[in-house]
This record gives C-alpha cells, sequence and structure tokens, in this order.
C-alpha cells in the first residue's frame, strides 16, 4: 500500500487516479499510524513553501517523513512535495525544509535569461543525467513531462538524475537513496508520466 | 525547450459534447469522456471543457464527467464556464481540473482573480478573453461573446495578470468560426503586453495555421481549436509531426 500524505495541501485527486491507472492502491492519509503502516510515502504539494512546510511541522509530519525515510522507506516528493525534501527555501523569505536532501530551494529567476516566462509551465523533455535511477528506467531520451514551477533545487550533481532545459538545466528529478522528488507532475504527463509512477510502485518496499 | 501546445476545447451542455463531432472509431461521438480519452491518446498535450450549462441539472453532470475524466486521462485538464466565485473554483478543483478559465465572472468582477490566486496559485487562474475590434481598438466581449463591455482590451488583459492570472486565452470573435488563421495582430499585441503564457484562440482553419501561428509569434504558448479537431479537419498527430518539421518544438509520445 503507497500513502499519499494528505496535509492539507493542494488536490490529491488527480495523483490517487494515476496510481490507480498503474495498478498501485493507495491511501490518501494524515494519520501518522497509517503512514507508519505503509510501504511507500508520496508527498505532493502545490502552492507556497512556507504554508507547505509549516502545515507539515503543525502536525508533527515533518518528523515521521525524517524518521521513515531514514528507516528506508520510499519516499517520493512530487512539485511542491519534492523541494521540501531539500535543506530550505528561499520563497518568500528563508524556510527550513526536511533536509532529506542537502540543497536549496531558489528562484528560477537566478539562473535563466531575462524574457523567457515565469513560471515555467508546460510540457518540457528530460534529459538524464546519467545518475542510476530506478524510477527513471523507461524514461527515453526526449520524453516530456509536464512542470508548473517558479523555483527549482540547487544541490549536489550526485543527487540530480534528470534535468530539464529552461535558458539552464533545471533539476527534475532527484534521488538520494530511497528518497525520490520530481519537479514536474507526473500525474499530468500522459504515458511518460505514468511510466514513472509505476517504476515506483514496483520498487520494492 | 519548453515545447508548444496543442489544446482542444470541448464545450459541453447537459452532460454531451455540444458540436457535432465526426470520428472513427468512438462509439458514443458526443461523450466528453470518450473524447477526452482519444485526444490523450492522440497527443492533446492539454484539454479544456467548457460548461455551457445553464441548469442545475446540467451543471451536476458536468462536475460527474469532470470526475470521470480526470480519472483516466493525465495531462492538465481546464474547466471554464459560469465560474464566477471562489466555490465555483471549489466544486471543479475537487474533481479534477487543473485551472480554472475565468471570463463574464471576472469582468463582472475583477476580485475574483486575485481571491482565486491567492487561495490556489497563479498557475490555476485562467483569464480567457473574448475580443473583438470595435471603433479601432480591440475590446472585450461578455456572455460568451454577445455582450459588448466597452472595455479596451489590451488594458484588461494586464490588469488581469496582475490580479494574479497565470495565463491568457485570446479568442478573438472577428477571426472565430472563419477558418482563415489565427487572430496574428491582435495576438501580437496581447504577446507584447503581458508575461505569462498566452494561448491563442479562434480562426484555425487547418494545420498551416499553427506552423504560422507559431512561427509568426513566438511569444505564443499554445493554440486552441474546437470543431476542426472535433471533426477530423486537423488530426493532432499529423499536426505536430508537420510542426516538428518545421522547426517548432512539440511534444510526440513515444
Amino acid at each position: 500500500m503507497i500513502a499519499i500524505v494528505d496535509y492539507g495541501v493542494g488536490n490529491l485527486f488527480s495523483l490517487k487516479s494515476s496510481f490507480a491507472a498503474v495498478g498501485a492502491r493507495t491511501l490518501v492519509t494524515g494519520d501518522a499510524a497509517l503512514l507508519r503502516q505503509a510501504d511507500k510515502l508520496v508527498l505532493p504539494g502545490v502552492g507556497a513553501f512556507g504554508d507547505a512546510a509549516r502545515k507539515l511541522r503543525q502536525s508533527g509530519l515533518d518528523t515521521l517523513l525524517q524518521e521513515e525515510a531514514a528507516r528506508g522507506k520510499p519516499l517520493l516528493g512530487i512539485c511542491l512535495g519534492m523541494q521540501l525534501l531539500f535543506t530550505s527555501s528561499l520563497e518568500y523569505g528563508e524556510h527550513p525544509g526536511l533536509d532529506l536532501i542537502p540543497g536549496t530551494v531558489r528562484p528560477i529567476a537566478e539562473v535563466i535569461p531575462e524574457g523567457l516566462k515565469i513560471p515555467h509551465i508546460g510540457w518540457n523533455a528530460l534529459e538524464l543525467t546519467g545518475a542510476e535511477d530506478p524510477i527513471l528506467h523507461r524514461v527515453k531520451p526526449g520524453d516530456c513531462v509536464y512542470f508548473v514551477h517558479s523555483f527549482y533545487a540547487r544541490t549536489e550533481d550526485r543527487y540530480i538524475s534528470a534535468v530539464t532545459e529552461y535558458g539552464a538545466k533545471l533539476t527534475a528529478c532527484v534521488r538520494r537513496d530511497r528518497v525520490w522528488g520530481c519537479q514536474f507532475h507526473p500525474e499530468k504527463s500522459g504515458r511518460v508520466g505514468l511510466r514513472i509512477l509505476r517504476e515506483f510502485t514496483c520498487l520494492e518496499a | 525547450m519548453i515545447t508548444k501546445r496543442i489544446i482542444p476545447c470541448l464545450d459541453v451542455r447537459n452532460g454531451r459534447v455540444v458540436k457535432g463531432v465526426n470520428f472513427q472509431g468512438l462509439n458514443d461521438v458526443n461523450d466528453p469522456v470518450a473524447l477526452a480519452e482519444f485526444y490523450t491518446e492522440n497527443g492533446a498535450d492539454e484539454l479544456v471543457f467548457y460548461d455551457i450549462t445553464a441548469s442545475a441539472e446540467g451543471r451536476a453532470l458536468f462536475t460527474d464527467i469532470l470526475t470521470r475524466t480526470a480519472e483516466r486521462v493525465f495531462i492538465p485538464l481546464t474547466v471554464g464556464g459560469g465560474i464566477n466565485s471562489i466555490e465555483d473554483f471549489d466544486r471543479v478543483l475537487k474533481c479534477g481540473a487543473d485551472k480554472v478559465s475565468v471570463n463574464s465572472g471576472a469582468i463582472r468582477r475583477p476580485e475574483l482573480i486575485r481571491e482565486a490566486a491567492e487561495k490556489y496559485g497563479d498557475q490555476c487562474v485562467v483569464l480567457s478573453a473574448d475580443i473583438q475590434r470595435v471603433d479601432g481598438e480591440f475590446r472585450v466581449f461578455a456572455r460568451g461573446g454577445r455582450d459588448d463591455t466597452g472595455i479596451e482590451a489590451i488594458g484588461w488583459l494586464q490588469r488581469g495578470v496582475a490580479l494574479g492570472a497565470g495565463e491568457i486565452v485570446v479568442n478573438s470573435i472577428d477571426t472565430d468560426g472563419v477558418k482563415g488563421g489565427f487572430d496574428l495582430e491582435l495576438l501580437e499585441r496581447v504577446c507584447e503586453a503581458v508575461t505569462v503564457p498566452v494561448i491563442a484562440s479562434g480562426g484555425a482553419g487547418c494545420a498551416e495555421d499553427f506552423v504560422t501561428l507559431f512561427e509568426t509569434l513566438p511569444g505564443v504558448d499554445a493554440g486552441l481549436a474546437a470543431s476542426i479537431f472535433h471533426f477530423g479537419e486537423v488530426k493532432i498527430p499529423a499536426l505536430k509531426q508537420l510542426l516538428r518539421q518545421r522547426g517548432i518544438q512539440v511534444r510526440i509520445e513515444q
């Protein structure tokens, strides 16, 4: 059973449906006991980093996620959920994250040329960096996924398994041990996105 | 680099797709869920569902269709039509919509854009405008293009972006239904005036019109159309191959 962490941020309907489409049983819950029982965890999120991080702290789910990740339970962060995996974010002030992967979340505007639109919205191609990542095994060169974001994660190259080109190489997928993150929305990325969710589903718990 | 999006629009009334549809291999061509799946399998980058229902029963049918579509279609879904309040945003987002398009509701009460952007984020709020030339200027029309509001269009779109709209749909009444190509003059003005993604609507009659659109105006992010896709006059896979041959980046699923 995959638990989708419900901490009052965003719409989890599509995420649940997309996992169902790849044959995964999911439970949407914010209940600590159920999250601890689950084989795998998915951390979704849309909106602002500071607000989401505060909600995780207030519910005590920040500690739970850190403990479960330390035990080696697979954890996948999506979009803002991916950004929350990092040490901190500079979105409207500086906010601490879960610190499961060392790095900071910074404005895209710092690295892309002027004139490109922000947010980075739409379908863009994944470029695999060569870092081993089992959830990307079925991604082929040129495969496109759907992005919506104004901030990106800056981290060490060894944690970055895919980037996307938008005036600069922006972090698209990260992995550290059993913690994964996708900046894009796999649940909105057609067949390519479903393949990634399927590979996550098939990981050994 | 980011790809140009091709977006079919489905007008739904009382649970059925309104404009005639002519597809082989679809048992029920007016079933919005089947049509949405068909388009998704055939390379659409996003879908727009437009609710043109007036009755409460029709509205309930619409949200049911939306839910069933979002269970099966895993590309972005934008919903418009009859969005006048935060409650309307809530209703369609809960059913699986990713973005909500406002038009007449925002003209009546522009603060709706700000309230929705604050609650759901800019990326969720699409400002759609029906625009027509009147006395040498571009005017915004309300109620499905029926009423001249007297509002100057470019200024309105800029105001909408300042209030928090994350994308703009420009529907040209002058070119809509004519099938003579997109309204490049209007779209150029809009692209110069706003910094958010611009979606062109109204006027596409053939695949070449999309090539002209993206070649002439690199600032346009997406092309939207309804009947030419529904009638199979333009098939999205062939359209995307053509765009790619002409050097325009598009998503082609493998």
